[in-house]
């Protein structure tokens, strides 16, 4: 990559280079020997919002966590333009169902900056302006597992965020919300977007699909039915599975 | 770390209070002549004339006589004549020294029906309650009492094991087979200080005493310092010295519950 | 029944004529109950920890085995401290039988299994919750097991104070391998015992419920200090 080439993400250790792009070649996930996903090739570059879509059971959430290292993998590999080590610390995942330490809500967002060895002070000025970005500037003091839905939610966002990561995975973030906190969440999304961050996001929701994609990967039954840029998969899917899926004919 | 040192600062300062350092003895005694009160009379004159504090551990006959062999005792005072004599004969202490008796006494249900109270001796008084077939508490734990009780049954020519369901072993010490005997209106032998002193008599009455079968001698016995040699055998020189002469004659036999005496002092002069 | 009133009334007098012996058997009471909870809890709670998140094969079995050593009764506990500490034991050199550092010993073996069980169990739960999120963050195995006793601090806290009602209630051990030696080794329970012993049911009693204002009081004072019941949710 040319040297001066703009960085996509903010990240102060981006020295060795961006984590981009991300090279997944015959790359299994299994459990009890039953193939979950794969074997899947995949690659995703440096830009853009990938939506990770397909009917319940397809492997949305496992294809996740194996890129995110989550998941073992079974065979093939997964390769980042980094090594593992370096590209781990670069990127950050928010669960489908939020993960609410029993801290505080500013203590909650500071954790991973505490994690990198920040200073406690530091850690909970920078997660207090995060609080700020997601309207909890006021319950900074309250325990988060007491949060409402929507508010762990966009607490998981920032607590995701604030390390700067490079590549963001999402997995149905907004599967249990209203629409006034889905569209807060998806604002969020779209600013992090424009400052240069990769977002790999899963729904089945057709309408945030359409709304926030740049491209989309098409899994059923685990395997990688399409992928490529939104505007063509929505407007001529390749697959009789994705235009029925596009359709809403296939039962989740 | 800070944490650490709020947690181990007053650990250290617990177990650095340590009792202060005067010279110490540890003895074991039996539960029947710690109950009489007497000690709480000789040790702080025994820490006065000879600055020795003494330490009881009060446990039946039996522990006595283990802790002594274990060496976790420097001496034990108990009553039970065959087994100290054993003791001694094993080596696990040097000697034997009378220093006094009490006595047992038989008590029972106020209304005394075996009738022991008219009895010319003590076997005679066991026997009629064998014959009664009235509740017995025994203390059932090898103590020197629970000895002295068998002996007595001997005498008596009855076997109370295989005699019938009025005889009941406690397994415990003489406090609690006196609430026992209490709770269930049974004959039980106790001593005559630990029933003096006992404080929940509720229906029980001394019935019969005065055989001088039941005669109860106490003795002391240095443990041996060739089989223990950390043991404080000049120490307990002195305080058999002490518990021999006339300052501990004087309050022995001068010790008296609801003015009983207790104890009557017969160590001899070596 | 007068022996609830009669044992009330002695406990009074006792408090409140400041009688020494007393607040010598009580201080010593805590000084062992404490001492021993601090040391079960430095082994426990990592035990605990390490449960948790390391994987063995053994480990069921020592699950397992800690839950049957709760079980365990005081007695057998105090039998066998006693057998090691003893002049004819293997530490007999050590003189520490029939000293507080002795029962302090014998409470360490019966609390730890109770603390590291209740710590286990308590952090198996967050553990499971936490799981995914530690890992997604990189977090170390240092950093996970911080996590998770820090954010489970106030369970372990309940382990621990329950490890203190053990002990300070116990009376089999302690009897067996401190020897109830009067300003020595005496503390509430082998009071009580000793009284109950002589047939002094009120006396005891009275000591009963100092006992049971004693443990009250502790549980309260720590409950206040840690916040427990304000921040239920946590």
């Amino acid at each position: 990559m040319p040297a001066s080439a703009p960085t996509p993400a903010p990240a102060p250790h981006a020295a060795t280079g961006p984590i981009l792009p991300l090279r997944l070649k015959g790359a299994e996930a299994r459990r009890r020997g039953k193939r979950l996903v794969g074997p899947v090739d995949l690659e995703l570059g440096r830009e853009g919002f990938t939506i990770v879509m397909g009917p319940n059971g397809a492997g949305k959430t496992t294809l996740l966590r194996l890129m995110h290292g989550l998941e073992r993998l079974a065979a093939g590999e997964i390769r980042w333009a980094v090594p593992m080590r370096e590209a781990r610390m670069r990127q950050a995942y928010v669960f489908q169902t939020p993960i609410m330490m029993r801290r505080s809500v500013v203590d909650s967002i500071a954790y991973p900056l505490r994690l990198r060895g920040v200073g406690r002070a530091e850690a909970r000025a920078r997660a207090a302006r995060w609080a700020g970005r997601i309207g909890l500037a006021e319950a900074l003091e309250r325990p988060a597992p007491v949060l409402s839905g929507g508010e762990k939610q966009k607490l998981s966002l920032a607590r995701a965020l604030i390390t700067g990561p490079e590549i963001l995975f999402l997995d149905e973030p907004c599967a249990s919300l209203d629409g006034r906190a889905m569209r807060e969440i998806e604002t969020l999304l779209l600013e992090a977007r424009q400052g240069g961050m990769r977002i790999v996001m899963a729904t089945h929701d057709m309408g945030q699909a359409c709304r926030l994609a740049s491209d989309v990967v098409f899994l059923y039954g685990g395997r990688v039915h399409e992928s490529g840029p939104a505007e063509a998969f929505f407007n001529a899917p390749r697959t009789p599975e994705a235009a029925a899926f596009i359709k809403g004919d296939i039962v989740e | 770390m800070k944490l650490l040192n709020w947690l181990i600062a007053p650990l250290l300062a617990l177990l650095s209070l340590t009792p202060a350092g005067a010279e110490t003895i540890r003895m074991a005694v039996t539960t029947s002549f710690h109950n009489s009160g007497l000690a709480d009379v000789l040790l702080p004159e025994i820490k006065a004339d000879l600055g020795l504090e003494v330490q009881l551990l009060v446990v039946g006959t039996g522990q006595a006589l283990k802790l002594g062999e274990q060496g976790d005792v420097d001496a034990i005072l108990v009553h039970s004549r065959a087994a100290e004599e054993a003791f001694v004969a094993q080596g696990f202490g040097t000697h034997r020294r009378e220093i006094m008796y009490n006595d047992f006494v038989l008590v029972g249900p106020r209304q005394d029906p075996a009738g022991i109270a008219s009895a010319q001796s003590a076997a005679e008084a066991l026997a009629r309650i064998a014959a009664a077939g009235a509740l017995f508490v025994s203390r059932g734990d090898e103590s020197g009492t629970h000895k002295k009780e068998r002996a007595l049954w001997q005498a008596a020519g009855i076997d109370p094991t295989a005699a019938g369901p009025w005889y009941r072993e406690a397994g415990a010490g003489m406090g609690a087979t006196l609430n026992t005997a209490a709770g269930m209106g049974a004959y039980t032998l106790s001593d005559r200080a630990s029933w003096l002193n006992f404080g929940n008599k509720g229906d029980l009455a001394l019935l019969y005493a005065g055989d001088p079968a039941l005669f109860n001698q106490y003795s002391l016995i240095p443990v041996n310092p060739a089989r223990h040699p950390h043991v404080r055998a000049d120490l307990v020189a002195r305080l058999e010295d002490w518990l021999t002469g006339p300052r501990a004659r004087a309050l022995i036999d001068g010790y008296r519950i609801g003015g009983e005496q207790l104890f009557t002092f017969n160590a001899q002069p070596e | 029944m007068d022996g609830f009133a009669a044992g009330l009334w002695q406990a009074w007098k006792l408090i409140f004529t400041l009688d020494p012996d007393l607040y010598e058997i009580v201080f010593l009471s805590l000084r062992v109950t404490m001492s021993a909870v601090i040391i079960a809890s430095a082994i426990g709670l990592p035990l605990g920890a390490w449960l948790v998140i390391k994987r063995f094969r053994a480990r069921r079995f020592t699950i397992a085995l800690l839950n049957a050593l709760i079980g365990l009764p005081p007695v057998v506990v105090g039998l066998a401290v006693y057998m090691l500490l003893s002049r004819s034991g293997p530490l007999g050199v050590l003189g520490l039988l029939f000293t507080p550092t002795a029962m302090i010993i014998a409470q360490v073996i019966i609390i730890t299994p109770l603390i590291a069980s209740i710590a286990h169990q308590t952090m198996r739960d967050l553990w499971a919750e936490y799981h995914d999120l530690l890992l997604s963050m990189n977090a170390s195995r240092a950093q996970r097991i911080a996590a998770i006793l820090w954010d489970g601090r106030r369970a372990l806290l309940t382990a621990m104070l329950a490890g203190f009602g053990r002990g300070i209630g116990e009376v089999g051990a302690i009897m067996i391998v401190g020897g109830n030696i009067d300003h020595v080794t005496r503390v509430l329970t082998t009071a009580i015992a000793l009284e109950t012993g002589k047939g002094n049911f009120a006396f005891a009693m009275g000591l009963g419920l100092i006992l049971i204002a004693l443990s009250l009081s502790v549980n309260l004072a720590i409950h206040w200090i840690s916040r427990t019941e304000r921040a239920s949710v946590w």
